[in-house]
């Protein structure tokens, strides 16, 4: 070894905490070059491409976050118009039947009125045509009764005055009669 | 501790093989970081995957980690250069026919070393002005009556001996672990030439004994230059926050 370092010329031992100034510069200027390098390129590209990722992600997140929000609301929507919708057609179907029901009610006051109209008609017509009946029956009886009696008799009941006291007194007895019978 | 130059061939002094791997490990970083970054797909590829694993370690694992807060990021090319300026370097001495650490010359290790201490006194005086020379030497909460054996250590070990241990721990590392499979080498050699036969069977034990420390070395290659990173960035986040040590 020392032969070695004496061939070469060095006087000393070499000390190994002694460096050598060409490497201490081509370290400096190969670290600053590569430092150079990872300021410029290297750490903004791996930042940018991170900041993507995480944005990427959060972005997938809110966005995932905001339709979860937009379903519930249109889920709230939904539900409350089919309520709106249950009440609104039980509101319709209370109000048909009640309608309904008037309807009827009118109908059938109609009808008994009506029914009252020509029941009421019909005993009028029957009492007018009883009435009438009954004088046409009282004036014709009468004079066939009379006829009658006298063909029977034969003797005159021409005498007006008298016939008619026969002719009341047969009609009220026989009007008693038929109350007899009515009753 | 300076092999012969290879520029001119066999020199003292010119350009060697140290100065060559050097440069070879910048364009090596350069080359595989730029490629590995340059797509930025959201979805990354093997390349990028890789990349951005090594990126995170240095800017999650250690930027973030020690430094922390919100201008973190800030630190993190230096500290990322560091880590693989370093590791590089270092693995050069694992690899077969390189077979050099260029932190094994002590005048890498000092340049970087220099390099941290200058960035972190910047920082520091930037951070809290002139009062952090003050800061960073008279601890809070001592008695008075100690500070005259207090401070004299604290300007020691935070002046003068930081940058010192920080760049001679890289390269004493180093060295040691070149030296020692040097050593083996040289020795399975000598063994082998031996014309006893239980003197070249040795050989096999040195053997045996040079793997094993091969392996140990390229740990402390790895640790060794996650250790500087480290030691940055503990001393970056010493000068920021020096009003509250």
């Amino acid at each position: 070894m020392d032969q070695l370092i004496l061939a070469s010329g060095e006087s000393s031992a070499p000390n190994p905490l002694v460096p050598n100034i060409t490497e201490m510069i081509v370290v400096l200027l190969g670290f600053l070059v590569l430092l150079f390098i990872v300021v410029k390129f290297v750490v903004p590209m791996f930042e940018k491409t991170f900041a993507e990722r995480a944005e990427a992600i959060e972005g997938g997140i809110a966005k995932a976050e905001k339709a979860q929000a937009e379903a519930t609301a249109a889920l709230e929507e939904y539900k409350q118009q089919l309520t709106d919708a249950r009440t609104e057609a039980n509101r319709i179907r209370e109000e048909a039947r009640a309608e309904g029901a008037q309807i009827l009610a009118e109908l059938k006051e109609k009808a008994a009125a009506e029914a009252a109209r020509l029941t009421e008609q019909a005993h009028a017509q029957i009492e007018a045509e009883r009435q009438a009946a009954v004088v046409s029956l009282r004036s014709e009886v009468g004079s066939l009764a009379t006829t009658l009696a006298g063909r029977i008799v034969g003797e005159s009941l021409e005498d007006d005055a008298r016939a008619g006291r026969v002719v009341d007194r047969f009609l009220a007895d026989l009007e008693t009669q038929s109350a007899g019978v009515a009753q | 501790m300076h092999l012969p130059a290879i520029l001119p061939w066999g020199a003292a002094d010119g350009f060697s093989k140290q100065m060559l791997l050097v440069i070879l490990s910048v364009v090596i970083i350069a080359a595989f970081f730029v490629a590995a970054a340059r797509k930025g797909q959201l979805v990354p590829g093997k390349l990028q995957f890789a990349g951005e694993s090594a990126y995170g370690f240095v800017r999650n694992g250690i930027a973030k980690d020690i430094i922390g807060g919100n201008d973190f990021i800030k630190y993190v090319p230096l500290l990322f250069s560091l880590f693989f300026f370093i590791l590089v370097n270092n693995i050069y001495g694992a690899v077969p026919v390189l077979q050099l650490p260029s932190f094994s010359h002590v005048g890498g290790a000092y340049v970087l070393a220099a390099l941290v201490y200058f960035t972190w006194i910047v920082i520091g005086v930037k951070k809290n002005g002139l009062k952090y020379f003050k800061l960073a030497v008279v601890p809070s909460g001592v008695p008075w009556y100690i500070l005259p054996i207090v401070i004299p250590i604290e300007i020691i070990s935070n002046f003068v001996v930081r940058p010192v241990t920080h760049s001679l721990r890289l390269f004493a590392t180093m060295l040691a672990g070149h030296l020692i499979v040097m050593i083996a080498g040289s020795g399975i050699d000598f063994l082998l030439a031996q014309e006893n036969w239980l003197l070249k069977g040795t050989s096999v034990l040195v053997l045996a004994g040079a793997v094993a420390m091969y392996m140990l070395e390229a740990l402390i290659m790895v640790l060794q230059a996650y250790v500087f990173t480290l030691l940055t960035a503990i001393y970056i986040e010493g000068a920021l926050h020096a009003d509250s040590h």
